[in-house]
C-alpha cells in the first residue's frame, strides 16, 4: 500500500474528477458531497507521510515510485519518477489539507454550473500534487502546466467583474514563463547527456544535480528558470497578473492561489533553480534579494491603501512572499527553514484570509472597507477568529507567523544579506498597519451602516472550515519543532551542496583573477 | 530498343506503389458505382472510401519495416514514406468522416466529393515516396489538381470560387517555378534521381561555383514553400482556407501540406545534403519569419476559420523550426508534428463544420458566445483541440512541440527555439480568446443548430482520442517517427 501511495494520493482526484463529471448536472449536494469525500480521502491517503519518522534524519527521497514512461531511442527519455523529502513533504501536507476546506468552503458560494467547478478543483489538485513529488524535470514540467488550465476556467467563468481580462492575464504571464523554462530544461537535458549521463535516467533531477555546468550557461539557464518561478511567487516587478486575479477569482480559486499555487514559485527555486545552479544562485543573489526587499515593502505601501480588503490580502501576499525569497536567499539553516516554514504559515493564514473575506462578501455582496465598520457587535464568533488570523498574518508572537518571519530575518541578517534585512524588518512594522488599520475600520467602532446591522455570525460549517487552520496557527506558533525536524536534514542536505559548489567557483575565480595579475605583472 | 523495354520491365515493382494504387483502384470503382446511382445518395461513397482507406492503411502498415524500391528508383515505399502515408489516411479518413452531412446541408450532395479525396491522398503518397524529382512532380500534380476542384467545389458560392480560382492560378504559377527548378537542376547535374544528385554534388561541390544549381535549388524551394504556405509564399492561404468547403480547409491544412513537408525533406536530405549549411541558413529566417507572420496577424482575426488558417501558417514555421535542425531528433519530430497536427486541426475543424450553419456565417467570435454551455461535447472537445494547438501538455501538440524544438537544441539552434517558444506564447492569446466566448460569455442568440451526426462525432472522437493518446503516452509513435527517418 505505501509502495503506492503517492500516486494514489495524486491521482484519486483525477478518478474524483471522472466521477464526478458522470453525475447528474442537478445532483448539486452529491457532486459536492462527492468531491468532499475525494478530498478528505486523499488527506488520509497522505497522512502516513506526515507520521513518518524516515524525515528525521535522513535527507534523502522517500515514499519513491519509478516507472518508465517515455522512451524514445537515443533522443530521450522520461520517467515517472515521483518522491518526497523535507522540503516537499509540508507543501504536499499543505496541499491536502487546504482542500477539503476549500471545498467545504463552496457550499453555498458556488451555484453556477457546481459540476464543473467542483471538476476543475479536483484536477488542479493532481496537477499540485504531482508538481510538488516530480523527480523527473519534464514531468514537473507536465503537472506545472497542467495546474494552469483548471486555474484558468476557475477564474474566468467563477470569478468576479473583471474576470476575463483576469483570467486571461493570469494565462499568458504563467505560460510565457514557463515557455522560456522549458528550453531551458530541454537545454539542461542534452547538456547533461553530453557531459555523461547515463541516458537511461531521463529527466531525473538526481543526475542534474551532480552536473557542473559552465558558468556562462548558468547564468542564462538559471535566469530562465528564475524568471518563470518569479511570475508564479509573484516578484516585483512581475507580480501584476496576481491582483487581479486574486481580487476577480472565487473564493475557493483565491485560496488555492494564495495558498498553494504561489508556493509553487518558492518551492521552484529551492527544488530545481538554486540547486540546479549554483553558481548563478550566487551571482544572482544581490538582485533577487532586492527584488525581494522591494516586493516586501511596495506590497505592503500599496495594500495600505487597498479600499477593497481581497485586493489588500492580495498586495500582503507579494509582501510576504518577498520574505520566503529572503529567507531562501540567505543560504544558511535559519533563513532557508524560515523561508519554507513561511510558506506553510503563508498557506494557513492568507488561505484563512481569503476565507474570511468570502464570508463578508456571501453576506455583504461586497468587499469595500468603507462599507463595514462594527462587525465586531454583530459578529462577534467571526471577530474573534477574525482577529487571531490577523494576528497571524502579522506575525504576533505565539502565532505561527512569528516563527517563520523571524527566523528569515535572523537567517538573513547572519548571511551576506545583512543590509536588506534592515529594510525587509519595515515591512514587519508595515504589516501590522495594513491588516491593523484594516481590522480597525471593518471590526471596530460603531455600525455605521444600516446594512450591517443584521447579519448573522458564522454558521457552523463556517466554524468548522476555520477551525483547522487556527489550531495550526497555534501549534506552529507554539511548537514549531515537528515541522523543523522533518525538514532541517534535507535543507542542510542541500546548503552543503550549494555551497560546496559555490566554493569551488568562488576559488577557481581567484585563481583565475591571480593568473591574471601575474602576466599582468610579468 | 528491347533492350530498353526489358529494363524497364524488371524494374517495376508494384509493391513499391501498392497502397496509393489501392486508394486509386477504390477511387475509380466509386466513380464508376455512382454512374449508376441517382444524383443525392451519398452514404455509400463515405463507407466505400473509409473502407478504401483502411485497406490502404493495412497495406501501409504490412509494409513497415520493409522497404520496396520500384521503377528504377523513382519510388521507394520505406518507413519515412509509409509513416507519411499514415498522416495522409488519417487527414483523409477524418476529413471524409465529417464531410457527408456537411456537404448535404449546403446543398451539394455530389459524390465526386469523395474520389477526388482519395486521388489527393494518392498523390500525397507519391510525393511521399518519389526518389526522383519526377515522380514527385507527379504526385504533386495529381494533388494539386484534385485540390483546386475541391477548394471551388460549392461553385454556387462566390467565397468557394475564389478560392478555387485563387489557388489554381497560385498554384500553377508556383508549379512553374518548381517545373523550372527542376530543370535547372537537370541541367547542372545531368540527373533528376535524388540519389544521382546528391552524389554530384557532393563530388562538385559549392551553390556558388554555378549558378545553375543554386537558381535550380531556389526555385524549387519555392515551388515547395509555396506547397507549405510558409511566408513569403503564404498570401495565398487565408482566402483559400477561408473560402474553401470548412472540411477541405481541415484536410488541406493537414494531409496536402504535409506531402509537400515529406517530398521537401527527402529532397533536400537526398540530394542536396552537401548543402546544408546553405539551405538551413535560409530555412531558419523563413522559419522565424513564418511564426511570427501567421501568429501576429492571427491575433486580429475574428473568423475563427480564418484564424486557424492564419494559425495553421504558424503551425508549418514549427515544422520547419525541425527541418532547420537538420538532425534525426528534428526529422522525426517534424514527421511526429505533422501527424499530431492533423488530429487536432481537423478535430477543430470538425467542430466548426457542426457549429456553423447553412453559408457558414456562423464562425465569428460573436457566434461561439456561449458555445460551451449549449453544446458541452462540443466545447470540451474544441476546448482540447484547442490546448493541443496551444501546446500545452498534455495533449499532442506539446509532445509534437517538444519533440521539434528539442531537436533544435540539440543542434544547437537555441535562440531559434527560443522564438519558437515565444511565438507559441503569442498564439496563447488568440487560441484562449475562442475559449474565452466559448465560456466566459452568455450565449447572445440561439442559432437553429444542426444535429449531431454520428460520423462527424466519430471523426471528433477519434480526433480527441488521438490528441490525448500522442500526448500521454507519445513514447510508441515517437519510437516509430524515429525509425522512419533514413
Amino acid at each position: 500500500m505505501t509502495d503506492h501511495l503517492l500516486s494514489m494520493m495524486t491521482f484519486l482526484p483525477l478518478v474524483g474528477m471522472l466521477i464526478v463529471l458522470f453525475l447528474p448536472r442537478e445532483a448539486d449536494r452529491l457532486i459536492k458531497s462527492v468531491t468532499l469525500i475525494v478530498t478528505l480521502l486523499v488527506f488520509l491517503i497522505s497522512l502516513p507521510l506526515a507520521f513518518s519518522n524516515a524525515f528525521l534524519n535522513s535527507s534523502a527521497m522517500h515514499f519513491t515510485e519509478f516507472a518508465e514512461w517515455i522512451s524514445v531511442g537515443k533522443y530521450f527519455k522520461m520517467n515517472y519518477h515521483v518522491g518526497v523529502d523535507g522540503i516537499s513533504l509540508w507543501l504536499v501536507m499543505l496541499t491536502t489539507f487546504i482542500m477539503p476546506i476549500t471545498v467545504l468552503s463552496t457550499w453555498h458560494a458556488v451555484e453556477k454550473n457546481t459540476k464543473g467547478f467542483m471538476a476543475l478543483l479536483l484536477l488542479l489538485q493532481t496537477g499540485m500534487l504531482g508538481a510538488f513529488i516530480s523527480l523527473d524535470l519534464f514531468l514537473f514540467y507536465i503537472f506545472w502546466e497542467l495546474m494552469l488550465i483548471p486555474m484558468y476556467f476557475l477564474i474566468g467563468i467563477w470569478g468576479g467583474k473583471n474576470r476575463i481580462y483576469a483570467a486571461v492575464k493570469f494565462f499568458i504571464y504563467t505560460a510565457v514563463g514557463s515557455l522560456l523554462m522549458l528550453v531551458a530544461i530541454i537545454y539542461v537535458y542534452y547538456h547533461a547527456l553530453q557531459s555523461g549521463m547515463p541516458f537511461e535516467s531521463g529527466f531525473g533531477i538526481a543526475h542534474f544535480y551532480q552536473m557542473d555546468i559552465p558558468v556562462q550557461a548558468q547564468m542564462w539557464l538559471f535566469a530562465a528558470f528564475a524568471f518563470s518561478f518569479a511570475i508564479k511567487v509573484p516578484m516585483f516587478p512581475v507580480h501584476t497578473w496576481l491582483p487581479d486575479a486574486h481580487t476577480e477569482a472565487p473564493t475557493a480559486g483565491s485560496v488555492i492561489l494564495a495558498a498553494i499555487l504561489l508556493k509553487m514559485g518558492t518551492y521552484g527555486y529551492v527544488r530545481f533553480a538554486i540547486p540546479l545552479f549554483p553558481v548563478a544562485t550566487m551571482k544572482f543573489t544581490p538582485l533577487l534579494a532586492t527584488l525581494a526587499v522591494i516586493g516586501i515593502i511596495y506590497g505592503a505601501l500599496v495594500a495600505m491603501v487597498q479600499d477593497d480588503v481581497k485586493k489588500l490580502v492580495a498586495y500582503s501576499s507579494v509582501s510576504h512572499l518577498g520574505f520566503v525569497m529572503l529567507g531562501i536567499f540567505a543560504m544558511n539553516l535559519q533563513g532557508m527553514a524560515g523561508g519554507m516554514l513561511q510558506m506553510i504559515n503563508h498557506g494557513i493564514s492568507t488561505g484563512a484570509l481569503f476565507l474570511i473575506v468570502g464570508f463578508i462578501y456571501e453576506r455583504r455582496h461586497t468587499r469595500l472597507i468603507a462599507d463595514f465598520g462594527g462587525l465586531s457587535k454583530v459578529m462577534p464568533v467571526f471577530a474573534t477568529i477574525f482577529l487571531i488570523v490577523t494576528f497571524s498574518s502579522i506575525g504576533l508572537p505565539g502565532t505561527n507567523g512569528f516563527v517563520g518571519e523571524f527566523l528569515v530575518l535572523i537567517g538573513a541578517f547572519e548571511s551576506g544579506l545583512r543590509w536588506y534585512t534592515v529594510f525587509a524588518t519595515t515591512g514587519v512594522i508595515l504589516a501590522a498597519v495594513y491588516m491593523l488599520w484594516m481590522f480597525q475600520r471593518v471590526m471596530m467602532g460603531k455600525v455605521t451602516n444600516p446594512a450591517n446591522e443584521n447579519l448573522k455570525d458564522l454558521s457552523a460549517r463556517e466554524v468548522v472550515v476555520m477551525l483547522p487552520l487556527l489550531v495550526f496557527i497555534f501549534w506552529i506558533g507554539f511548537y514549531p519543532n515537528v515541522l523543523f525536524d522533518k525538514m532541517n536534514p534535507s535543507l542542510e542536505n542541500l546548503i552543503e551542496q550549494v555551497k560546496g559548489k559555490q566554493q569551488i567557483a568562488l576559488m577557481a575565480e581567484q585563481q583565475a583573477d591571480a593568473v591574471t595579475l601575474l602576466t599582468v605583472n610579468e | 530498343m528491347e533492350n530498353l523495354v526489358q529494363i524497364a520491365i524488371q524494374n517495376v515493382n508494384l509493391w513499391a506503389v501498392m497502397p496509393s494504387l489501392i486508394l486509386c483502384c477504390f477511387g475509380m470503382g466509386l466513380l464508376m458505382i455512382n454512374v449508376f446511382l441517382p444524383r443525392g445518395t451519398t452514404r455509400h461513397s463515405v463507407w466505400i472510401s473509409m473502407i478504401g482507406l483502411v485497406v490502404t492503411a493495412l497495406f501501409v502498415a504490412k509494409g513497415w519495416g520493409n522497404p520496396q524500391y520500384g521503377f528504377n528508383d523513382a519510388v521507394a515505399m520505406d518507413n519515412f514514406a509509409a509513416f507519411f502515408s499514415i498522416t495522409f489516411l488519417v487527414a483523409a479518413g477524418l476529413t471524409i468522416l465529417m464531410s457527408d452531412e456537411y456537404l448535404h446541408r449546403e446543398g451539394y450532395p455530389v459524390n465526386e466529393y469523395y474520389p477526388l479525396i482519395l486521388f489527393t491522398t494518392a498523390g500525397a503518397m507519391w510525393m511521399a515516396s518519389g526518389t526522383d524529382l519526377l515522380t514527385i512532380f507527379l504526385g504533386l500534380e495529381v494533388l494539386s489538381v484534385c485540390l483546386y476542384v475541391l477548394a471551388g467545389f460549392f461553385r454556387g458560392q462566390v467565397r468557394s470560387n475564389e478560392a478555387g480560382l485563387k489557388y489554381f492560378l497560385l498554384g500553377c504559377f508556383s508549379t512553374g517555378f518548381l517545373l523550372y527548378g527542376i530543370a535547372l537542376i537537370y541541367g547542372a547535374t545531368g540527373s533528376i534521381k535524388l540519389a544521382e544528385i546528391g552524389i554530384f554534388l557532393n563530388a562538385h561541390g559549392s551553390l556558388l561555383g554555378n549558378p545553375m544549381t543554386l537558381g535550380g535549388l531556389g526555385l524549387l524551394s519555392i515551388g515547395f514553400l509555396f506547397k507549405i504556405a510558409i511566408a513569403p509564399f503564404h498570401m495565398w492561404t487565408p482566402d483559400v482556407y477561408e473560402g474553401a468547403p470548412t472540411t477541405i480547409t481541415a484536410f488541406m491544412s493537414a494531409g496536402p501540406k504535409a506531402a509537400a513537408f515529406a517530398a521537401f525533406i527527402r529532397i533536400l536530405e537526398y540530394g542536396f545534403f552537401s548543402l546544408k549549411p546553405e539551405w538551413t541558413a535560409m530555412l531558419w529566417g523563413l522559419a522565424v519569419l513564418t511564426m511570427v507572420i501567421g501568429n501576429v496577424i492571427a491575433i486580429s482575426q475574428t473568423n475563427i476559420k480564418r484564424m486557424l488558417a492564419y494559425s495553421s501558417i504558424a503551425h508549418a514555421g514549427y515544422a520547419l523550426v525541425g527541418m532547420v535542425a537538420a538532425n534525426e531528433i528534428g526529422y522525426s519530430g517534424v514527421l511526429f508534428y505533422l501527424l499530431a497536427y492533423a488530429f487536432m486541426n481537423i478535430g477543430a475543424f470538425a467542430v466548426l463544420v457542426l457549429a456553423g450553419k447553412k453559408g457558414e456565417d456562423n464562425l465569428t467570435l460573436e457566434g461561439f458566445s456561449g458555445f460551451g454551455y449549449k453544446r458541452p461535447f462540443l466545447g470540451v472537445a474544441m476546448a482540447i483541440f484547442l490546448f493541443a494547438l496551444m501546446g500545452l501538455p498534455p495533449t499532442a501538440g506539446f509532445a509534437g512541440k517538444f519533440y521539434i524544438f528539442a531537436g533544435a537544441i540539440e543542434a544547437g539552434y537555441i535562440w531559434l527555439a527560443i522564438i519558437g517558444v515565444l511565438n507559441s506564447a503569442i498564439s496563447l492569446y488568440y487560441y484562449l480568446r475562442v475559449m474565452v466566448y466559448m465560456y466566459f460569455r452568455d450565449p447572445v442568440e440561439d442559432y437553429a443548430w444542426v444535429g449531431m451526426p454520428v460520423s462527424v462525432v466519430v471523426s471528433i472522437v477519434i480526433a480527441i482520442a488521438g490528441c490525448l493518446y500522442l500526448g500521454i503516452v507519445p513514447g510508441f509513435v515517437m519510437e516509430l517517427a524515429k525509425l522512419a527517418i533514413f
